[in-house]
């Protein structure tokens, strides 16, 4: 096997540290420290992005990193512990399954994810391209967090994790995203958010609870 | 003037005035004039591109094209009864105290938002903006979907966000597949998402990935078309959302979604060989026809009925499409038009029905041609032409499809045929003691604008008995851009 370059390393590096902070939060059974490990998510994220505009010198990267750091490290999760602290809700997360059990199917879900991109990684010249597994893993794992999860706020920590995957994907695979096409897509998740912050208080007044098992009297029978 | 900046224009202007200044007197009439501004826009824009070909906007960020332009001027044209209906409707609502003056304005600046989020998805030429866009129309309807805030609407609106958002970001993961299998071809400059750039490449796309990508583009827009299985959403957000934004979602939103799927098969079917793509959305659309036709004589909300019969038709025109070749796709251009045109029109109806006996309950509906035999009248006829009753135009582009199907594929026949028999005799059935029947409903506070049902019914008739030439060269022109 020929050396990786030093630079790879890092960046295979700080794509290993996301799919652990993914782990880390399938197992996580509170919502601050959940919160917290998304704000991590996004700020490795942020780094190994600024690592590739550096070893590739794509300046359109910078950016990316620039706005990755700006929204999902420090925007959403100041927005997300607002709402927490505001909703005055600490509870524990609650699992449909045990958490455990997640874990074990969260493994299987990684193993089909580095096999789904492989042929796609070989194709691939980027330095990056070792990375796109891990990209599609981290949008497994946050997949399974959201259909396990009964609570509103870490369902949608799971859909922002899914985002930031996708995020992991894009740069792997291409560089990134032609500009106007990243703007955007952050412009998307940033309203998203904003409506979700709006939409958490509607559930709450009418349900006094953010239990999404409440709601399901919308049934086929 | 370019009828183009006027069409995107008046929605995003008159959405922004109407975030302002929704709650004056004239900001429903602001909202039809707005709607049919951007009619007008269409309507000339759609002139310009029969006569002229296709062309551009701004630099090749936006690319119009006879395929294009035909959902444009049909996105305005429902855009524009649809806000004429709204206008009494909403009224109504708000003396049944359902709903209060700001949400009102929610409503009307969200809708022309909407109409401005769906029309740059049809128009812009760059697949990574069409992402943006689809996007942005989830979130401006979603806020709507919640707007009475009952516990069942709330479900709805969180279903709707939740699933669609997983759905969406499938159809991400495909658009970044794609990019990287442009970006070989084209290399890294920013046209590598440019679909006029894509479709002059397609045969040389890396076929593996460009499989890949294309299920899940496929898997990720077809959630927002509603195809089983992850059509859960749509019978929910139809039925809680109010009447106006159920026509919307439903004649309008599935088919931006649909059509972004069908710019994908283009490429997809350049680049791999065999017909993968039409093959998997004949599977596709033929699972969903068959699950919502099963699903249809379950339901006992009206709303939620008609809204199955939205999956079954998408899973139609997506089976349609599928099959490909001029004829296919002419049909399912036509099917499309066909039931967006009478699925609003029914929408519209129901919505009066609903309002006048105050419940949306089927069984609790009765005898609406006593109370208002026109209301009475437009839903009955509205669900015979939904149903594919000869002479409407749903008859002549489910035959065509039927015709083609036996011709090319024989073993769907049956599977067609079956479902569409189980779904006119569950709609059927059930719209019938509605219609007809003992009464005890009263008179409403703002008379119902009933023309916008009968404007829609009457062209669905016209084209089932005679399609103008002008029309069908237009059509012929659009199916002939599918391959």
């Amino acid at each position: 096997m020929s050396a990786v370059p030093f630079s790879a390393q890092i960046i295979n590096l700080f794509a290993s540290v996301i799919l652990l902070l993914a782990f880390a939060m399938l197992g996580q059974r509170r919502v601050m420290p959940l919160i917290n490990l998304f704000a991590y998510q996004g700020l490795v994220l942020a780094m190994s992005t600024a690592v590739v505009a550096f070893t590739t010198h794509q300046h359109h990267l910078y950016w990316s990193a620039g706005l990755t750091l700006l929204l999902k490290a420090l925007l959403l999760p100041w927005i997300l512990h607002r709402l927490v602290r505001r909703l005055n809700v600490k509870w524990d997360v609650e699992s449909l399954i045990a958490i455990p059990t997640t874990m074990l199917v969260g493994v299987g879900l990684v193993i089909v994810a580095f096999n789904v991109a492989l042929p796609i990684s070989q194709l691939s010249n980027t330095i990056t391209r070792g990375t796109l597994g891990i990209a599609l893993a981290t949008v497994m794992l946050a997949f399974l967090m959201m259909i396990t999860r009964t609570k509103a706020i870490p369902q949608v920590v799971g859909f922002l994790a899914m985002e930031n995957g996708l995020f992991l994907a894009a740069t792997s695979a291409t560089y990134g995203m032609p500009m106007v096409v990243e703007l955007g897509i952050a412009l998307d998740v940033l309203v998203g958010a904003i409506i979700l912050g709006v939409f958490f208080f509607q559930i709450r007044e009418q349900f006094d609870s953010l239990d999404i098992r409440n709601m399901e009297k919308l049934k086929d029978s | 003037m370019d009828f183009f900046i006027l069409m995107l224009g008046f929605p995003l202007v008159s959405g922004l005035l109407l975030t302002v200044f929704g709650e004056r007197a004239w900001a429903p009439n602001l909202n039809i004039v707005a709607s049919l501004g951007t009619f007008l826009a269409s309507a000339l824009l759609t002139v310009e591109i029969v006569a002229y070909g296709p062309r551009f906007a701004f630099g090749e960020m936006f690319f119009i094209d006879s395929l294009n332009v035909f959902f444009v001027s049909l996105t305005a044209f429902v855009g524009l009864t649809t806000s004429i209906f709204s206008s009494p409707y909403m009224k109504n609502e708000q003396e049944h105290g359902r709903l209060s003056i700001p949400r009102l304005r929610l409503y009307k600046s969200m809708f022309q938002l909407f109409m401005f989020t769906m029309l740059s998805a049809l128009t812009t030429n760059n697949l990574g903006v069409l992402w943006v866009a689809m996007e942005a129309a989830t979130l401006t309807t979603v806020l709507l979907v919640s707007l009475y805030r009952t516990p069942a609407s709330l479900e709805a609106a969180w279903k709707y966000f939740i699933l669609c958002g997983v759905g969406i970001a499938q159809a991400l993961f495909g658009t970044i597949l794609l990019y990287f299998a442009a970006e070989r071809v084209l290399g890294e400059t920013g046209n590598a998402l440019l679909w006029t750039h894509l479709v002059e490449v397609k045969g040389q796309l890396e076929p593996t990935i460009m499989a890949l990508s294309f299920i899940f583009l496929l898997v990720g827009y077809g959630t927002k078309v509603g195809l089983a299985p992850l059509h859960n959403w749509l019978p929910d957000a139809h039925a809680e959302g109010p009447t106006p934004v159920s026509a919307v979602l439903s004649g309008l939103l599935l088919n931006v979604a649909l059509y972004a799927i069908l710019r994908c098969k283009v490429l997809a079917d350049g680049a791999i060989p065999g017909g993968f793509a039409g093959n998997l959305m004949m599977g596709f659309g033929l699972f969903t026809l068959v699950t919502a036709a099963f699903f249809l004589s379950r339901q006992k909300d009206i709303k939620r009925m008609f809204a199955y019969s939205s999956i079954e038709h998408m899973g139609i025109v997506t089976f349609a499409f599928g099959m490909g070749g001029a004829v296919a796709n002419f049909a399912g251009l036509l099917h499309m038009t066909m039931h967006s045109l009478t699925k609003s029109a029914i929408f519209f109806a129901v919505g009066h029905a609903t309002q006048k006996t105050g419940t949306q309950l089927m069984e609790d509906i009765r005898g609406l041609i006593k109370i208002n035999p026109v209301i009475g009248w437009g839903l009955m006829l509205g669900t015979l032409a939904i149903l594919g009753m000869p002479p409407f135009g749903v008859f002549a582009s489910e035959f065509m499809i039927l015709t083609h199907a036996m011709k090319y594929h024989p073993w769907a026949t049956p599977i067609l045929l079956t479902a569409l028999g189980v779904a006119f005799a569950a709609i059927f059935g059930k719209v019938q003691p509605m219609v007809f029947g003992e009464t005890h409903a009263k008179p409403l506070p703002h008379a119902p604008a009933i023309t916008p049902v009968f404007v829609h019914l009457s062209i669905v008739l016209m084209i089932g008995l005679y399609i103008p030439p002008y029309l069908t060269r237009w059509f012929h022109e659009a199916a002939r851009m599918l391959g």
